[in-house]
């Protein structure tokens, strides 16, 4: 970097920062899921699928900190292949690129071999700022961002429900039980937004248009040096043995307002010796 | 041999976090419970790990657990685990033991199951149970290779006491080659009155039904005259209608009080998940066929913003005054 002067590497930064965001396609959230009776995996290429909720304001952050700084998008997911299908719909919200990592030896994975093949589909973009969601909403483990960070040496900052990036700086607020932290990392840097940090946009009919035509690059696990005995369903060092259905709650007795259902409540809080 | 079991323990304060005595019971089921501690107060709350089970405390004080999030305590971590190779390292789940147990798993190879409600032994093993699907499946997950770790539930256990002696305390060091990572420039607190949401023994909860944010002052009001607590659901925390430290359910807070008074919440799943172990649950809801009522005890199919006001006058009628 000849240009290396005053403050002029900060402004540099920013003008070129690459923001990598990792998306899930996960089965439809409001059908029912369903697994395998066999391996007990959940069916994931079945049936409709959408971008995982939670990865619109993944998506969403990633758009508006590169268009702060006139970087760009680079979307992540590892998945079937018709995970190619979100990919698209996060280029149709603005993203400029995607890696697919979709290969059948990856079925089964646990959340550990789903970080190395990320963290490695990482490297190969190189990002300053690698944003996903806090935990995905068909699986909710919520390791894999932190795990990604290990892998690749970063700082991670989780949970953040506000987010900024400053020169070489990323500040969050991140949640806690009872309120927010306020922390901070040089780039580059993981970060996991939680829903409501952003009003996630709708894809344009141009942007949809557009995004057929975006860079799709599809590596192998060859290409990633990923040793293939180390992922999907064998690689795994757990096993699921059994799936049972929990216990449920008995629905007690429902009643229709016509006027007299706050005396029935204040009855019923009575009889639990509430009031 | 008894089996080796490591639990990761946190502080508020200088007392153990809740979910470190969850744990704690829990391991000491399972067999020979040391816990780290990696907390400038850590050596101070050897006598209350003692009696919830842990026979070895291992306690590393450095300041920088505190100021910078999850990589020196994973570095601390990783070191003590492969000193003593345990057999199962069990956290609760908090936000700091999430990311903490991230990286140890990624740092060592060890597997991980999060979201689990209750570890059982199996064979030499052990293996976790872990609800799916909202809860309407429980999945049983068998743990192999060095060390897997799991993520307990915040409540899926009931902490117990057992009275055991105040453990040997091993100095714990920070490793040299530590990285800091993020750094915590500020913590803030949120401003609350009341009983502790998940501490109440009545919630109050609201959800979009209610139609607009001012209507969470009906709940405030009904909470009051209950002496409980006001939760949310997701919809209308990602919304900006009510702080995040109000939010009920998997991405929230798990409560178990006596009385859930759910209103205006259709009950997704992500909802009942931090609910359903509710004694009692009432649920006011103007759609007849929303999951919530498939789980109350008593429903009321009606418009919540006239069934609260009246509840809370019917109340008042009886004397109610919080």
């Amino acid at each position: 970097m000849a240009w290396r002067f005053g403050t002029g590497l900060a402004e540099w930064r920013i003008a070129w920062l690459k923001i990598a965001v990792l998306v899930k396609q996960i089965p439809d959230p409001s059908g029912v899921g369903k697994l395998d009776p066999q391996s007990h995996l959940l069916i994931r290429d079945q049936g409709e699928v959408v971008l995982d909720p939670g990865d619109t304001y993944g998506v969403e952050a990633a758009l508006q900190v590169a268009a702060a700084s006139e970087g760009e998008v680079v979307v992540i997911s590892m998945g079937p292949e018709k995970t190619v299908e979100v990919i698209r719909k996060a280029m149709a919200m603005g993203a400029s690129a995607g890696v697919l990592v979709s290969d059948e030896r990856l079925r089964g994975s646990d959340a550990l071999a789903t970080a190395q093949v990320l963290a490695a589909a990482a490297k190969r973009v190189q990002p300053d700022l690698l944003i996903a969601c806090t935990e995905s909403t068909d699986g909710y483990t919520g390791t894999v961002p932190a795990a990604i960070a290990e892998l690749l040496g970063w700082p991670s900052l989780t949970f953040a429900k506000e987010l900024e990036v400053t020169g070489s700086k990323v500040r969050i607020h991140r949640q806690t039980p009872n309120g927010h932290d306020v922390v901070e990392a040089e780039l580059p840097a993981v970060v996991t937004v939680t829903g409501g940090i952003n009003e996630p946009r709708y894809p344009t009919l141009k942007g949809i248009v557009a995004s057929r035509s975006k860079p799709l690059e599809q590596p192998t696990l060859e290409d990633l040096g990923i040793d293939p005995s180390t992922v999907g369903a064998s690689g795994a060092s757990q096993k699921i043995v059994s799936v049972e259905p929990a216990p449920q709650r008995q629905g007690g007795e429902v009643i229709e307002d016509q006027g007299g259902a706050a005396q029935r409540i204040a009855d019923y809080l009575a009889e639990l010796k509430v009031i | 041999m008894a089996q080796k079991i490591l639990v990761y323990g946190e502080l508020v304060g200088s007392e153990p976090a809740p979910e470190t005595l969850e744990v704690l019971t829990k391991a000491r089921q399972l067999g020979e419970v040391g816990v780290v501690v990696l907390d400038p107060e850590a050596a101070t709350a050897a006598a209350p790990l003692g009696a919830y089970g842990a026979t070895m405390l291992y306690a590393g004080t450095d300041q920088a657990y505190r100021e910078f999030v999850a990589q020196p305590a994973a570095a601390a971590l990783a070191a003590l685990v492969e000193e003593h190779h345990p057999d199962l390292i069990l956290f609760g789940a908090t936000y700091d033991a999430r990311d903490i147990c991230a990286r140890l798993s990624a740092r060592l190879g060890l597997t991980v199951v999060a979201n689990a409600t209750d570890v059982v032994s199996r064979g030499e093993g052990f293996a976790a149970v872990s609800s799916i699907f909202g809860a309407t499946q429980n999945v049983l997950t068998e743990l192999g290779g060095p060390s897997p770790c799991v993520l307990l539930r915040p409540k899926a256990v009931t902490a117990e006491s057992a009275t055991g002696p105040s453990p040997p305390v091993v100095e714990v060091s920070l490793p040299q080659d530590a990285p800091r990572g993020a750094r915590r420039l500020e913590s803030v607190v949120a401003p609350s009155s009341g009983p502790k949401l998940e501490e109440a023994k009545v919630v109050v909860s609201g959800g979009r039904g209610l139609q607009d944010p001012s209507n969470f002052e009906l709940l405030e009001q009904l909470a009051e005259l209950l002496h409980g607590a006001v939760g949310a659901s997701r919809a209308v925390v990602d919304a900006g209608w009510v702080p995040y430290a109000r939010q009920v359910g998997q991405t929230g807070k798990t409560v178990k009080p006596d009385l859930y008074v759910a209103c205006g919440i259709s009950g997704a799943m992500q909802h009942t998940v931090g609910m359903k172990g509710a004694k009692h649950i009432v649920a006011i809801n103007k759609d007849r066929d929303a999951p919530i009522f498939k789980l109350c005890d008593l429903g009321v199919v009606g418009d919540v913003l006239k069934v609260v006001p009246a509840l809370i006058s019917e109340l008042e009628s009886r004397g109610v005054n919080g």
